[in-house]
C-alpha cells in the first residue's frame, strides 16, 4: 500500500489541506476535489493547453504537474481572475471579440494570456524577439500562445482580444 | 499510472542509497511516460526544492548554472543571452511556454525520445522493452537517427537545449550516491544506442546533475537554427546549433552540434576540422559537411536529413559570417 500524502495548497486566495493520492494531477485535483471545473482537460499530456493554471506567477500545463508537488504554492485558475462578477480586462475582451466558439480551450487560453502579459511587461523574450526589442505584437502573440490549441480554431479572434489588451499595455 | 511512494530531497547532501527512486523535477517528461506506463518507478524523489536554483560567475569566469533553473529563466538570463545566445535561442524555439516553465535544465537533458513506437506500449521498442525488437526500422521513420544508429535503434534524442550545450562545450556536474561528484562533457552525457538502447545515458542509478558549466570566452558568433513541421511547438527536424570566431577573415574555434540526427547531440566534429582556418565560403560549408554526412545512413522515410543538414548548416554558417553581420557586431 502507498500512503497518501498531505498537501497544503492556495488555490485562488483560499487555502487548502487535504491528503492526496501522490499520483493526482493538479488539473484532476482541482476538477475533482475543489470542484473547479473551468480548466479543462483536453489531452491530459502536455499537449493542449486546455488546464493551463497559474502557480506562482508562471503558466504551467497542470495535467503534467502532480498535485503533490505544489506544497505551499499559490494556484490560480480561470476562477479566479475576475472580482466578484467584474471581469478581468482580458475575459472582456475575450467576450468583445467573439474569442471562442464551443468555449472548451477558453479558461486555458485566457489563463495563459493574463500569465504572457505579465511576461511582456517582465522582458521575457521570445523565438521571434530581436536581441532588444519584440516582433510586432501579434507575431508575439502567435508564438507566446503557441501551447494553446482550439479545436473550433477561433484563433484569429484570440489573437485580436489578446493584442486589444497588451496593446492598452505598451 | 502506477502507484509510487513521493518523498522530497531538501539538499543534494541529503541524497543516500536509502532514499533511492527516480528524480522528478518539472515532471514534464517524466510523469507523461508514467500516465503511459513506460516509466514505472516504485518511488520518486522530488529535487525541485533541493536548491541547486541559481546561475552565477564562477572565478574563471565560467557561468555555472544549477539542475532547477527552468529552461524559462535559463533563456531569459541576461548573461545567457549576451555571451551564450545559442543556448537562449536553443531553448526559445523548445516546446511552449508554459513547458518551459517547468522545464529544468536537468530534467531537459534526460528527457527520453519522441519515437512514436517507444511511446505505443503495443509495438516493439528495444529502448522500452529490451529484447523485443525495433517497430521503427521498417516502420514510420521520418524523425530517425541517420548518425551513430545501431541496428537495435534508431531513434533520437529530441532535446534542442542539449545540442546548443554541445557546441558551447557545457560540463555536466553530478553527484552519485556515495557522494563522488564528477563533470562529464555535454557532448558525452547521452550515449550510442549500440545493443544496449533502453541506456540513453552515462548517469549511474541515483546519480544526481546538480549544475551545467558554461566555459568563458565562448566563440562569438553564435546561432541556432531548427527545421520543424509547424512554425511554433513542434520537436526538430533537424537542428543545428554553431559558434565561430572569425580572425582576419578566417573561421577558428568552429563548433557545430547537430540535433535530430542521432541517439544524441552529434558534435560534427569531422566538419569542424575541415573548416577550422578557412575562409568563409559555401563551397566549403557543402564540402565539410559532405564528409561529415559520409557514415551517414537512411531508413527510408528519412533519407532526406542527409542532404538536407549540409544545406541547414551551411545556411547558418553563410548568416554567421556574412561581412554585415559580422561588423554588426564588433
Ligand atoms: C508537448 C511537448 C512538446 C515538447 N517540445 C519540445 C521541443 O520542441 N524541444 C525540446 O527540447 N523539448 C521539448 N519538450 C520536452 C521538454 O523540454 C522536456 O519534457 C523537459 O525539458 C524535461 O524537463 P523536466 O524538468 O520537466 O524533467 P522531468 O520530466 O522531471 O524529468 C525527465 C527525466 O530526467 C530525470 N531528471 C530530472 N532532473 C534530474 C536531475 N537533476 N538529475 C538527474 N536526473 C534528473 C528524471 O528522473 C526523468 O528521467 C516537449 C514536451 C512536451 C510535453
Ligand atoms: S527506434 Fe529505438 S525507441 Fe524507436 S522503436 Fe526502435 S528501439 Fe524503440
Ligand atoms: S490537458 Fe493539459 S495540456 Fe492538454
Ligand atoms: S473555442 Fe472550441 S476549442 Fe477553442
Amino acid at each position: 500500500m502507498h500512503a497518501m500524502h498531505p498537501l497544503r495548497i492556495t488555490v485562488n486566495g483560499q487555502e487548502h489541506r487535504a491528503d492526496i493520492d501522490p499520483r493526482r494531477s493538479l488539473l484532476d485535483f482541482a476538477r475533482d476535489s475543489l470542484n473547479l471545473t473551468g480548466p479543462k482537460k483536453g489531452c491530459d499530456h502536455g499537449q493542449c493547453g486546455a488546464c493551463t493554471m497559474i502557480v506562482n506567477g508562471r503558466r504551467i500545463n497542470s495535467c503534467l504537474s502532480l498535485a503533490v508537488s505544489h506544497e505551499g504554492d499559490e494556484v490560480t485558475t480561470i476562477e479566479g481572475l475576475a472580482e466578484g462578477s467584474d471581469l478581468s480586462a482580458l475575459q472582456r475582451a475575450f467576450v468583445e471579440h467573439d474569442a471562442f466558439q464551443c468555449g472548451f480551450c477558453t479558461p486555458g487560453q485566457i489563463c495563459s494570456a493574463t500569465a504572457l502579459l505579465d511576461e511582456l511587461k517582465e522582458g521575457l523574450p521570445s523565438v521571434v524577439s530581436s536581441p532588444d526589442k519584440l516582433a510586432e505584437m501579434d507575431e508575439e502573440i502567435r508564438e507566446r500562445m503557441s501551447g494553446n490549441l482550439c479545436r473550433c480554431g477561433a484563433y484569429n479572434n484570440i489573437v485580436a482580444a489578446i493584442s486589444s489588451v497588451a496593446g492598452d499595455k505598451s | 499510472m502506477k502507484p509510487f511512494d513521493y518523498s522530497r530531497l531538501d539538499s543534494p547532501d541529503a541524497l543516500s542509497p536509502l532514499g533511492a527512486g527516480k528524480f522528478l523535477a518539472g515532471g514534464t517528461n517524466l510523469i507523461d511516460l508514467m500516465k503511459h506506463e513506460i516509466e514505472t518507478p516504485d518511488a520518486l524523489v522530488d529535487v525541485t526544492r533541493a536548491g541547486m536554483k541559481e546561475i552565477s560567475q564562477q572565478p574563471d569566469g565560467s557561468i555555472r548554472i544549477g539542475s532547477q533553473i527552468t529552461n524559462t529563466d535559463l533563456a531569459a538570463n541576461s548573461d545567457v543571452r549576451q555571451n551564450y545566445p545559442v543556448l537562449s535561442e536553443a531553448l526559445l524555439w523548445g516546446a511552449t511556454q508554459q513547458l518551459r516553465n517547468k522545464a529544468t535544465t536537468g530534467g531537459n537533458f534526460l528527457q527520453r525520445t519522441r519515437c512514436q513506437y517507444f511511446y505505443d506500449t503495443a509495438r516493439a521498442c528495444n529502448k522500452r522493452d529490451p529484447g523485443s525488437g525495433c517497430d521503427a526500422m521498417k516502420g514510420l521513420n521520418r524523425f530517425h537517427a541517420i548518425l551513430g544508429a545501431s541496428s537495435s535503434c534508431i531513434a533520437v534524442h529530441p532535446s534542442d537545449m542539449a545540442v546548443a550545450m554541445a557546441a558551447l562545450d557545457a560540463e555536466v556536474l553530478t553527484r552519485k550516491v556515495d557522494g563522488v561528484e564528477r563533470r562529464i562533457p555535454a557532448s558525452e552525457l547521452h550515449r550510442l544506442p549500440g545493443d544496449a538502447p533502453e541506456r540513453d545515458h552515462v548517469l549511474e542509478n541515483g546519480e544526481l546533475i546538480m549544475a551545467v558549466d558554461l566555459p568563458a570566452s565562448p566563440p562569438r558568433l553564435q546561432s541556432y537554427r531548427k527545421i520543424r513541421d509547424r512554425s511554433s511547438y513542434a520537436f526538430a527536424v533537424v537542428s543545428a546549433a554553431v559558434a565561430l570566431d572569425l580572425d582576419d577573415g578566417r573561421m577558428s574555434n568552429v563548433r557545430i552540434a547537430l540535433g535530430g540526427v542521432a541517439h544524441k547531440p552529434w558534435r560534427a566534429s569531422r566538419a569542424e576540422t575541415a573548416l577550422e582556418g578557412q575562409m568563409p565560403s559555401r563551397e566549403m560549408f557543402l564540402k565539410a559537411m559532405k564528409e561529415e554526412m559520409s557514415e551517414a545512413q537512411g531508413h527510408g522515410h528519412n533519407d532526406f536529413k542527409i542532404d538536407l543538414l549540409p544545406r541547414v548548416v551551411a545556411g547558418v554558417l553563410r548568416d554567421l559570417t556574412a561581412p554585415e553581420r559580422n561588423g554588426d557586431r564588433t
